[in-house]
C-alpha cells in the first residue's frame, strides 16, 4: 500500500517532467507543470495518513480521537494556491504570446540563444 | 528590539498592498516616495536586527513556544548572517527603486509593489527558522521575478526569458517541496532545529540523502549552479535594468544562503559522516559554473547577458566557499557575496545608462559611442573600469577581501589548494571582459566589426525609460556610484572581517542554533582567523594582469597575434559547441535539469 | 539539441531520478502509520486550546498564520502580475462591452442553461459565506469559500453573458475587497501584535468550541481570506475573459 501512494507521487513527478520535456505547446507544458505539482499534493498527504483515524475535524467526535494530520492538509492548501499562481502568469504570457507572434510554440519565440 | 523582528516583513508587505491600491489614484512622484520611504524603513529595521543579533533571537509567531522540544508555531531566528542578507537585500532595493523613479510609465505604482513584495519575500527568506516557511517565501520571491521579468511584453525575447525562467525555477521548487515533504515524514516537524536535533542521533540515510539531494536542487536551480542555470542569462538579457540589479545582486545569492541554513541547521549532523563526500560535489560543481560561466562571459555582445554569466561564474565561486562546509569557507563567502553584490548592480545600472542613452546593449554597436563628455556617460564609464577591476581583486578594492578569504580557506583545507586557480582563472576572464566593453564602447578600441561568426543574434532592445533620450536623470547617476563606492570600499571597513567571520561562526554551529532555538543558552563559538598574506596579493596581481590581457587580446587589431591555426579551430569548435547549448528552448533545460540532479544524487548516494 | 538527444538525456536522468526517488521514498513510515510529534500535539490540544473544532482551519490561520500571509501576498502577487502583464499595449483597444457581449454567444447556449445557472448561482453564494464563516468549525474556511464565491460570478457568465457579469462585478469595487482582504488578514496580525504582544497571537475572546462566534480570530481571518481570494479569483478571471473578448489590434 505504502508503494502504491507513495509511488503514485514519484510517477506524477516523473511523468510531469516528461511531459514538459516533450511538449511543443505553451498550454501543454503548464498543464504537465501542475501535473508535477500535484505530485507534491499526493505525497504531502499520503504522509500524513493515519490508518482507521477519522478527518481532523472534532465537531462531532470527542476531541482527543484518533485523526489524521492537520498540518500536511494546510500544507496543501498553500500549495494549491502557488500552484494557481504560477500557472496564471505562465498562461498570461502563453496569451500575449499567442496574440503577438501567433504562436504557442515556445521555440518559435527564440531571439535568445547562445 | 525584540518586537522588531516581525516588523521588516509586514512594513514591506502592507507597503505594496498600498501601493498596489493607490496605481491610479495617486501622481507618480507620490507612490515612488512611499515605495523607497518603505524600502529605506525596511533597510534601517534590518540594520537594528543585525547590531542586536550578536546570539540568536528567536520569535514565535502567534506566541506558540514549543513544549518539550516540540516546536508547533513558526519562528523567525534571526542571527546576524541571516540579518546581514536582509540588509543587503534592502540596500539593494532601495537602490533600484531609486534608480527607477523615471521607469515603468505604463504600470504606475505596480512595479513598486512587486518590487516591495520581492523585498518582503528576500527579508522573510533570510530570518526564518521553519523550513515550510522557508518555502512559503522563497515561492513569493520567485512569483514577484517572474512578474517582474516579463515586464516588456511587447517583445519575444521578455516573453521567451520569463517562460524559461517559470518553468524551470518552478520545478525547482517542487523539488524541494517534495524533499520538505520527506523530512516531514520522518521527523513530524517543520522547525529547522527541531528536524536537526530529530535527525541529529541517526547517521543519514536515503531519504536524508534525497531530502538533500531535493530541497539542495531546488535552491541550486534559483543559483544558476551549471548544469542548472541556463534560465539566468536568458531572464538577465530581457528583465529590465533594476531587476537584474535585484537578480544577480541578491536573488542567486540568497539561494545560496538557504543551501547553506539547511545545511548548517538541519542537516550537519547526520550528514557528518559524508562531508568529504558532500565536498567534493558542491565544490566540483562551483568550479563547474566558474569556468562555464567565464567562457560564456566572454563569447558575449550583449552586455546584460554577459554580466549574467559573470554572476554565474561569482556564483560558482561562492559556492566553492560553501562547499568546503568550514566556518572559513562560509565566511569568505559572506565578505565575496558582499562586494560583488554592490560593484555588480552598479554595473547593471551603467549598462541602463547605455540603453537609456542609445537604446542598445550590444558592445558592437555602442562601439565608439560612449566618449562624449556627457556626465551620465561619464559616470558609466568610471563604473565600468572600475568595477571591472575591483571585481578582479584589485587590491585593497572590490572583491579583494572576499576572495583572499576564500583563497585562505582553500588553502587551508588539504586536498583543496588548485582550486584558487580556477578561481583567479574565472575573475580574469570575467573581469577581462567587463574591461574590453569598457575599452570598445568608452574609448572606441578594438576592431570595427566582429571576427568570429556570432550564434547569438542581436536582441533589440527598445529603450525601457521614457523621457528624452540625450540627458541621464540624476538619478541614475547617483545611484550607480552610491553602490560603486560601497562596492570599492566595504572590504576596506574595519571589522567588517571580524564581524563576518564571527557570524559564520555562529551559523555553522548547529548544536547552539538547536539549543538556542528551544531557549537554553548558547555556548561560545571560535571564529575563523583569516589573514591576508603575501599570497593573496600575487594570486590578485595575477587576476589583474590576467583580466588586462583578456582585454587586451580581445581590443588590439587581430593581426598582431599569431595563434596556432589548430589551437585556434578547435577553441571556436567548442565555444561553438557550448554556446549552441545555450539554447533558449526550454525542453532542453528540463532535460538537463534531470540529468544534473540525477547525477548530484548518484554523487551523494555513492559517497 | 535535437529532439532524439534531449529526450535520451532526459530519460538517463529520468532513469536515475526515479531511482533515487524510490530511495528516499522507501524510508518514509509505512502508509497509515505517521505519528509526527506536532500533529499529534496539534489534535490534542487544538479544541482546548483555541476552542476551533477545525483543526486545519486552526492550523492556517493561527499555528501556522504566517504561512498563511505569504500565501495571500502570493496570491496578491498573482493579481498584480496580471495585470503587469496583460496591460493594455499601445498597438491595442478595447471594444466597448456591449459589442462584445452581442457577439459572444455559446453554441447551444440554451434557456435551459441560463435558467439553470442563474438558479445556482444564489445557493453557490450562500454555501460560499457558509463556507467562509463556519472555518473555524466544519471543513473549509476562507481559501475554499473565497474560490467558491469566486465560482458563483463564473456562473453568472455563462448564464447571463459578459455584460451582466461586468456589471455585477465592476473592476474598482473588486481590487478593493482584495485590497481590503490582503490588508485585513494583515491587520488582524498585527492585532495580535497590539493587544496580545505577539503578531498573530488570537486576542479575542474564544467562546465555547461549536458555536459560529468562537475560536477568537479565526473567524475573522477566515472572513479576510475569503474576501481576498474571491476578489483574485475574480480579477483573475476577468483579466483573461477581457482578453478573450474586447481586446483587439489596433
Amino acid at each position: 500500500m505504502s508503494v502504491l501512494a507513495y509511488g503514485t507521487a514519484g510517477w506524477l513527478f516523473l511523468v510531469g517532467l516528461y511531459g514538459i520535456v516533450s511538449s511543443r505547446n505553451l498550454i501543454g507544458m503548464v498543464i504537465c507543470l501542475s501535473i508535477v505539482q500535484s505530485s507534491t499534493y499526493v505525497l504531502l498527504l499520503s504522509i500524513g495518513y493515519r490508518r482507521g483515524a477519522a478527518a481532523p475535524i472534532f465537531a462531532d467526535i470527542p476531541p482527543g480521537s484518533r485523526a489524521v494530520d492537520p498540518i500536511v492538509q494546510a500544507l496543501t492548501l498553500t500549495d494549491v494556491v502557488v500552484e494557481a499562481t504560477v500557472v496564471a502568469l505562465l498562461l498570461a504570457l502563453a496569451v500575449q504570446a499567442h496574440k503577438r507572434f501567433g504562436t504557442l510554440d515556445p521555440n518559435e519565440l527564440t531571439p535568445l540563444r547562445g | 528590539m525584540h518586537a522588531l523582528i516581525p516588523l521588516p516583513v509586514v512594513v514591506a508587505l502592507l507597503g505594496a498592498a498600498f501601493l498596489a491600491a493607490a496605481n491610479k489614484l495617486l501622481p507618480r512622484w507620490a507612490t515612488d516616495t512611499v515605495g523607497l520611504a518603505c524600502a529605506l524603513a525596511v533597510l534601517v529595521l534590518c540594520v537594528l536586527l543585525v547590531i542586536d543579533a550578536s546570539h540568536l533571537t528567536v520569535y514565535w509567531f502567534g506566541g506558540f513556544r514549543p513544549r518539550g522540544g516540540v516546536a508547533v508555531g513558526i519562528s523567525f531566528s534571526v542571527d546576524r548572517i541571516g540579518a546581514g542578507m536582509a540588509t543587503l537585500a534592502a540596500v539593494m532595493v532601495s537602490a533600484a527603486l531609486l534608480y527607477s523613479v523615471r521607469y515603468f510609465d505604463e504600470v504606475g505604482s505596480l512595479f513598486g509593489a512587486l518590487m516591495l513584495v520581492f523585498l518582503a519575500a528576500m527579508v522573510g527568506f533570510c530570518l526564518t527558522g521553519d523550513l515550510f516557511d522557508l518555502f512559503v517565501f522563497f515561492e513569493l520571491m520567485s512569483v514577484a521575478a517572474y512578474a517582474l521579468t516579463a515586464y516588456k511584453i511587447e517583445e519575444a525575447g521578455p516573453l521567451q526569458g520569463a517562460i524559461n525562467f517559470a518553468i524551470t525555477n518552478s520545478v525547482g521548487s517542487f523539488a524541494m517541496l517534495t524533499g520538505i515533504a520527506l523530512l516531514y515524514g520522518r521527523t513530524g516537524a517543520l522547525n529547522m532545529a527541531q528536524i536537526g536535533s530529530a535527525l541529529a542521533g541517526h547517521p543519514a540515510d536515503g531519504l536524508v540523502k534525497v531530502a538533500l539531494l531535493l530541497i539542495m536542487g531546488g535552491l541550486l536551480v534559483k543559483a544558476a549552479i551549471v548544469p542548472l542555470h541556463f534560465w539566468l542569462a536568458d531572464a538577465h538579457a530581457v528583465a529590465p535594468v533594476p531587476v537584474c540589479v535585484l537578480f544577480s545582486g541578491v536573488m542567486v545569492e540568497l539561494a545560496l544562503y538557504g543551501l547553506a541554513r539547511v545545511y548548517w541547521s538541519v542537516l550537519a549532523a547526520p550528514m557528518a559522516a559524508h562531508t568529504d563526500g558532500l565536498r567534493v560535489t558542491l565544490i566540483a560543481l562551483g568550479v563547474l559554473s566558474t569556468l562555464v560561466g567565464a567562457v560564456m562571459c566572454v563569447a558575449q555582445r550583449h552586455i546584460k547577458r554577459l554580466l549574467a554569466f559573470s554572476t554565474i561564474s561569482h556564483t560558482g565561486m561562492f559556492l566553492i566557499g560553501l562547499g568546503l562546509l568550514t566556518r572559513a569557507g562560509l565566511a569568505a563567502s559572506g565578505e565575496y557575496v558582499l562586494e560583488h553584490a554592490l560593484l555588480k548592480g552598479a554595473l547593471f545600472m551603467a549598462a541602463g545608462i547605455l540603453l537609456h542613452r542609445f537604446g542598445t546593449v550590444d558592445e558592437h554597436e555602442l562601439r565608439g559611442r560612449g566618449k562624449s563628455g556627457d556626465p551620465g556617460l561619464r559616470v558609466a564609464a568610471a563604473v565600468f573600469v572600475l568595477g571591472g577591476l575591483g571585481l578582479a581583486a584589485l587590491p585593497p578594492l572590490g572583491v579583494f577581501f572576499g576572495k583572499s578569504a576564500l583563497e585562505g580557506a582553500l588553502t587551508h583545507t588539504p586536498g583543496y589548494g588548485w582550486v584558487p586557480a580556477v578561481l583567479v582563472l574565472g575573475s580574469a576572464l570575467t573581469a577581462g571582459t567587463i574591461l574590453r566593453v569598457s575599452g570598445r564602447v568608452f574609448a572606441g578600441w578594438g576592431e570595427r566589426t566582429p571576427r568570429h561568426h556570432e550564434l547569438l543574434s542581436v536582441v533589440s532592445e527598445r529603450p525601457e525609460t521614457l523621457s528624452p533620450h540625450d540627458r541621464t536623470p540624476a538619478v541614475m547617476i547617483a545611484a550607480p556610484v552610491l553602490l560603486l563606492i560601497g562596492g570599492l570600499l566595504v572590504g576596506v571597513v574595519s571589522g567588517l572581517r571580524a564581524g563576518i567571520a564571527a557570524a559564520a561562526a555562529r551559523m555553522a554551529d548547529h548544536a547552539g542554533y538547536v539549543a538556542a532555538v528551544f531557549g537554553a543558552p548558547a555556548g561560545g563559538v571560535r571564529s575563523p582567523h583569516a589573514p591576508v598574506v603575501t599570497l593573496d596579493f600575487l594570486l590578485a596581481a595575477a587576476t589583474v594582469i590576467g583580466a588586462l590581457a583578456v582585454a587586451g587580446f580581445a581590443l588590439i587589431q587581430a593581426s598582431s597575434w599569431r595563434v596556432p591555426a589548430r589551437v585556434g579551430r578547435t577553441l571556436t569548435a567548442s565555444m561553438v559547441s557550448l554556446r549552441r547549448l545555450h539554447s533558449g528552448c526550454v525542453n532542453d533545460y528540463i532535460a538537463w535539469l534531470v540529468a544534473g540532479l540525477a547525477a548530484i544524487g548518484a554523487a551523494l548516494a555513492l559517497t | 539539441m535535437s529532439e532524439r538527444i534531449r529526450i535520451r538525456l532526459f530519460l538517463a536522468g529520468g532513469a536515475g531520478l526515479a531511482a533515487l526517488l524510490a530511495w528516499g521514498l522507501a524510508g518514509l513510515p509505512a502508509f497509515g502509520e505517521f505519528n509526527g510529534a506536532c500533529a499529534l500535539l496539534i489534535n490534542h490540544v487544538v479544541v482546548a486550546q483555541r476552542h476551533a473544532t477545525d483543526a486545519v482551519t486552526a492550523v492556517n490561520f493561527d499555528y501556522r498564520a504566517l504561512d498563511t500571509l505569504g500565501e495571500e501576498f502570493i496570491l496578491f502577487t498573482s493579481v498584480v502580475g496580471l495585470a503587469v502583464l496583460l496591460r493594455e499595449q499601445r498597438s491595442e483597444r478595447e471594444r466597448p462591452p456591449a459589442r462584445a457581449s452581442e457577439e459572444h454567444r455559446f453554441q447551444g447556449s440554451s434557456y435551459a442553461l441560463r435558467a439553470l445557472t442563474l438558479m445556482l448561482v444564489g445557493p453557490l453564494v450562500v454555501l460560499a459565506l457558509y463556507v467562509d464563516s463556519h472555518g473555524a468549525l466544519t471543513p473549509g474556511g476562507g481559501f475554499q469559500g473565497g474560490v467558491l464565491g469566486a465560482a458563483g460570478l463564473l456562473l453568472v457568465f455563462l448564464g447571463g453573458g459578459y455584460l451582466t457579469m461586468r456589471r455585477l462585478s465592476p473592476h474598482a469595487l473588486v481590487e478593493l475587497a482584495e485590497a481590503s482582504g490582503a490588508a485585513g488578514y494583515g491587520l488582524i496580525g498585527f492585532g495580535g501584535l497590539v493587544f496580545a504582544g505577539v503578531f498573530f497571537k488570537n486576542f479575542l475572546g474564544l467562546g465555547t468550541p461549536g458555536e459560529l462566534i468562537s475560536a477568537g480570530t479565526i473567524p475573522l481571518s477566515s472572513m479576510a481570506v475569503g474576501l481576498e481570494v474571491t476578489g483574485a479569483f475574480v480579477l483573475l478571471w476577468s483579466e483573461f475573459l477581457d482578453q478573450a473578448l474586447i481586446v483587439r489590434h489596433r
